[in-house]
C-alpha cells in the first residue's frame, strides 16, 4: 500500500464492472444501454467523487485543518438552502438559474464557516469539524423550516441524499464544470500548498493570500454546488481520501492531487457498485453507503491521529 | 430559591393553560381531552430530556456533552430498526408493546453500556470525543437507513410507524408507560441528588469521600440510557434540544445543588417545549416540526458555548 499507483487499475476494473452492472441485462441494444444510461452514470460518479474530492483537500488547506471539508462545514447545506430558496421564489427557474442560486449560497455559506473557524483559537484543532458540523445542522435546520412550510421536504430529502439512478444522458453534464474545475486546482496546486502555510508565509512568499483564498474558496463552492444539483450531497469523501493520500504521499498538493481525485472516484464509483448490488434489484443511494464506510473511516481516522508524511 | 420556583411554576401554568385553550373550537371536553394526551406526552419527553441531558453532563464532568450529541438516540433507532430486520415486520409487530419496549430498553442498556463506556473512559480530550459521538451518530443513523432499504419494501411501513412520530403526533398508548417510568427515573434522582452533588466534584474528590464512583455511574448510565429510549420511542431523535434546556437551567438556578437543578431544569424544558408548540402551532399557525426550530436555537448554543469557552 505504499505505492497508491495502484488506484489506477482499480479504477479500470470498477469502470469495467459499473458498466456491466444494473438491472436491464446488456442484450441487443446493450450499446445503447451502456451509451445513454451504465456510462453516464459511471462518469457522474467519477467526477462527482473526483471533484469532491479535490474540493475537501483544498477546504483544508484553507482551514488549515485535516478534518473538514464541504459537507462538515456548511457548504453543501448552504447550497441545498439556496436551491431551496430559489424554488420557494422561482418555481419553473432554469436549471442554470437554480446552479448559480446554490453556488452563491454555497460561497456565502463558506465565507461564513471561514469567517467563524477564525475567531477560534488555534489550540485544539477538532474545534473546527465540530464547529462547522453544528453550523452545517443549523443552515440544514434552516433549510428544513422553509421546506417543511411548503410542503418541499420530500423535494428536499431527494436532493440532499446522493444518488446517481436518476442519472442518464443529458442529465449530467453539469458536473463536466466540476471535472474543469478540478484541473484548475492543479494548475493553482502549488499555491494552495504554500497558502496551507498560512497567511504570513504566504504573503512573504509574495503571495497575495485573500486572492489565493478567493479562488480556493470558490473552487470549492462551485464543485460542491454543482454535485448536490445534480446527484445530491455525498459526505465524507472530501474528508477520508485526502487524509488517506496525505498519509502515504505528504502533502505536495502538485504531487498528491491527481491521486487525491482518482482515489475520490474511486471511492465513489466503489461505492455506488456496491448500492447497486447490496440489495438487488433495488438500489441502495450512494449517500448512505459512503455515511456507513465513511463514517467509519473518519472515526479510524480521527483516533489514529493525524500523523502524516 | 422560592422566587424562582414560584416565577417558573407561574410561567408553567401560563404556558399550559395556553396550550389547552388557545384557538379551541368545539367541545371543551373534547378538546381538553385530546389536546390533553398530546399535552402529557410533550411533558414526558420535556422531563426526561432535560433530567437525563443534566445527569450525563454531572457524569461526564461537562456542560457541552449531551446524551443526544454523543449518539445516544440514533443507537436507540438502529436497534428498533435491526429488531424489525432480524425479526421481521409480522415479528416484530405481533410484540407485546410491553415487551416490545422491554426488548429494545434492555438492548439500548447492554449496547450504551458497552459503547459509552469505552467512549467516556478517555474523557480528557473533549473535542475528540465529541467528534466522536456526533460523527457515531452519522454512522448509526446510515446504518439504520442502510437496513431500512434492506428490509422488505412491505415491512418497511412497519419501521416507519415504528421508528419516530413527530411532537405533534404521538402515540397515546405508549404515552403513559413513558410518563410512569420518566415519573419513576425522575423520584429515583430526586432522592440521591446529594450523592449527584458530590460527584459532580470530579472523580477524585467523590471517591476521597466515599463515592463507589464506577458503580454509581453505571447505574446513572442505565437511568440516563432508560431515559433517552423513553424520549426517543415518543417523538425521535432530537441532538441539541437537551444541551439548550441545560445551559438555560445553569444560568438560571445559579446554584450546583441537584436539589434543584433536576427540578428546575424539568421546568424549563416542558415551559420551552410546550410555549414552542403554542408558539407556532396556535400562534404563528405554522406547521413547522417544533423539533426543528428547537434544534436550530440548540445548535447556536452550542457554537456559543465552544467559543466562550475559548475565550475564557
Amino acid at each position: 500500500m505504499t505505492r497508491p499507483a495502484f488506484v489506477f487499475p482499480v479504477l479500470v476494473t470498477l469502470i469495467l464492472v459499473s458498466l456491466v452492472t444494473g438491472v436491464a441485462s446488456l442484450g441487443e441494444d446493450g450499446w445503447w444501454l451502456v451509451f445513454v444510461s451504465r456510462l453516464p452514470r459511471t462518469l457522474a460518479a467519477l467526477l462527482a467523487g473526483a471533484g469532491l474530492a479535490v474540493a475537501g483537500v483544498i477546504m483544508q488547506m484553507l482551514a488549515r485543518n485535516p478534518f473538514v471539508e464541504p459537507a462538515t462545514a456548511g457548504t453543501g447545506q448552504a447550497a441545498g438552502l439556496g436551491l431551496v430558496a430559489v424554488t420557494l421564489l422561482a418555481p419553473g427557474a432554469a436549471i442554470w438559474l437554480k446552479m448559480s442560486a446554490a453556488t452563491t449560497a454555497a460561497l456565502i455559506g463558506t465565507a461564513g464557516f471561514v469567517a467563524l473557524v477564525r475567531r477560534l483559537p488555534t489550540g485544539d484543532p477538532l474545534l473546527v469539524p465540530l464547529t462547522g458540523i453544528v453550523y452545517g445542522g443549523i443552515l440544514g435546520a434552516a433549510t428544513t423550516f422553509l421546506a417543511y412550510e411548503r410542503d418541499l421536504l420530500q423535494y428536499i430529502d431527494i436532493w440532499m441524499s446522493g444518488e446517481f439512478s436518476g442519472v442518464m444522458l443529458g442529465r449530467y453534464e453539469i458536473l463536466w464544470i466540476g471535472g474543469a474545475l478540478t484541473v484548475l486546482a492543479y494548475l493553482y496546486a502549488d499555491r494552495f500548498t504554500i497558502a496551507g502555510f498560512g497567511e504570513e508565509t504566504t504573503r512573504s512568499l509574495g503571495l497575495g493570500y485573500g486572492q489565493v483564498v478567493a479562488l480556493g474558496l470558490v473552487i470549492v463552492s462551485v464543485i460542491t454546488a454543482v454535485t448536490v444539483v445534480t446527484v445530491g450531497m455525498i459526505p465524507f469523501v472530501g474528508l477520508v481520501v485526502p487524509n488517506l493520500v496525505a498519509r502515504m504521499r505528504g502533502e505536495n498538493l502538485r504531487e498528491t492531487l491527481p491521486y487525491v481525485a482518482v482515489s475520490g472516484g474511486v471511492l465513489v464509483l466503489a461505492c455506488d457498485i456496491i448500492g447497486r448490488v447490496i440489495r438487488y434489484p433495488f438500489e441502495v443511494p450512494v449517500g448512505t453507503v459512503l455515511g456507513v464506510l465513511g463514517a467509519a473511516l473518519f472515526l479510524w481516522i480521527l483516533h489514529r491521529g493525524p500523523r502524516r508524511g | 430559591m422560592d422566587r424562582l420556583f414560584s416565577t417558573l411554576s407561574v410561567l408553567f401554568i401560563t404556558v399550559i393553560v395556553g396550550y389547552l385553550t388557545i384557538d379551541a373550537k368545539g367541545h371543551w371536553d373534547f378538546v381538553l381531552a385530546f389536546r390533553g394526551a398530546k399535552l402529557s406526552a410533550l411533558l414526558t419527553i420535556a422531563v426526561a430530556v432535560a433530567v437525563s441531558t443534566v445527569v450525563f453532563q454531572t457524569i461526564t464532568a461537562n456542560r457541552i456533552l449531551t446524551p443526544s450529541i454523543m449518539g445516544f438516540d440514533a443507537l436507540y433507532l438502529f436497534l428498533q430498526t435491526a429488531l424489525v430486520f432480524f425479526l421481521g415486520g409480522f415479528g416484530f409487530a405481533s410484540l407485546n408493546p410491553f415487551a416490545k419496549f422491554g426488548v429494545e430498553t434492555a438492548l439500548m442498556l447492554v449496547a450504551a453500556l458497552a459503547l459509552f463506556g469505552v467512549v467516556l473512559r478517555n474523557a480528557k480530550d473533549l473535542a475528540r470525543m465529541v467528534l466522536t459521538g456526533l460523527i457515531l451518530g452519522v454512522l448509526l443513523r446510515s446504518l439504520t437507513s442502510l437496513l431500512n432499504r434492506m428490509i422488505d419494501p412491505n415491512e418497511f411501513s412497519v419501521v416507519q410507524q415504528a421508528s419516530f412520530a413527530r411532537f405533534s403526533a404521538i402515540e397515546a398508548e405508549l404515552t403513559w408507560i413513558s410518563a410512569a417510568i420518566v415519573v419513576a427515573c425522575f423520584l429515583w434522582l430526586m432522592a440521591r441528588h446529594r450523592m449527584l452533588d458530590v460527584m459532580a466534584l470530579g472523580r477524585d474528590t467523590a471517591l476521597s469521600l466515599g463515592v463507589s464512583q464506577d458503580r454509581e455511574v453505571r447505574r446513572l448510565l442505565v437511568v440516563v440510557a432508560l431515559l433517552v429510549s423513553v424520549s426517543t420511542a415518543l417523538v425521535g431523535p432530537v441532538i441539541f434540544f437537551g444541551l439548550l434546556v441545560s445551559a438555560l437551567t445553569y444560568r438560571i438556578a445559579g446554584t450546583w445543588r441537584h436539589g434543584v437543578l433536576l427540578p428546575v431544569s424539568a421546568l424549563v424544558s416542558a415551559i420551552t417545549l410546550v410555549g414552542a408548540q403554542t408558539l407556532f402551532e396556535r400562534v404563528l399557525g405554522l406547521q413547522t416540526s417544533v423539533s426543528v426550530v428547537i434544534e436550530a436555537l440548540g445548535g447556536v448554543v452550542f457554537l456559543i458555548l465552544i467559543l466562550r469557552r475559548r475565550a475564557r
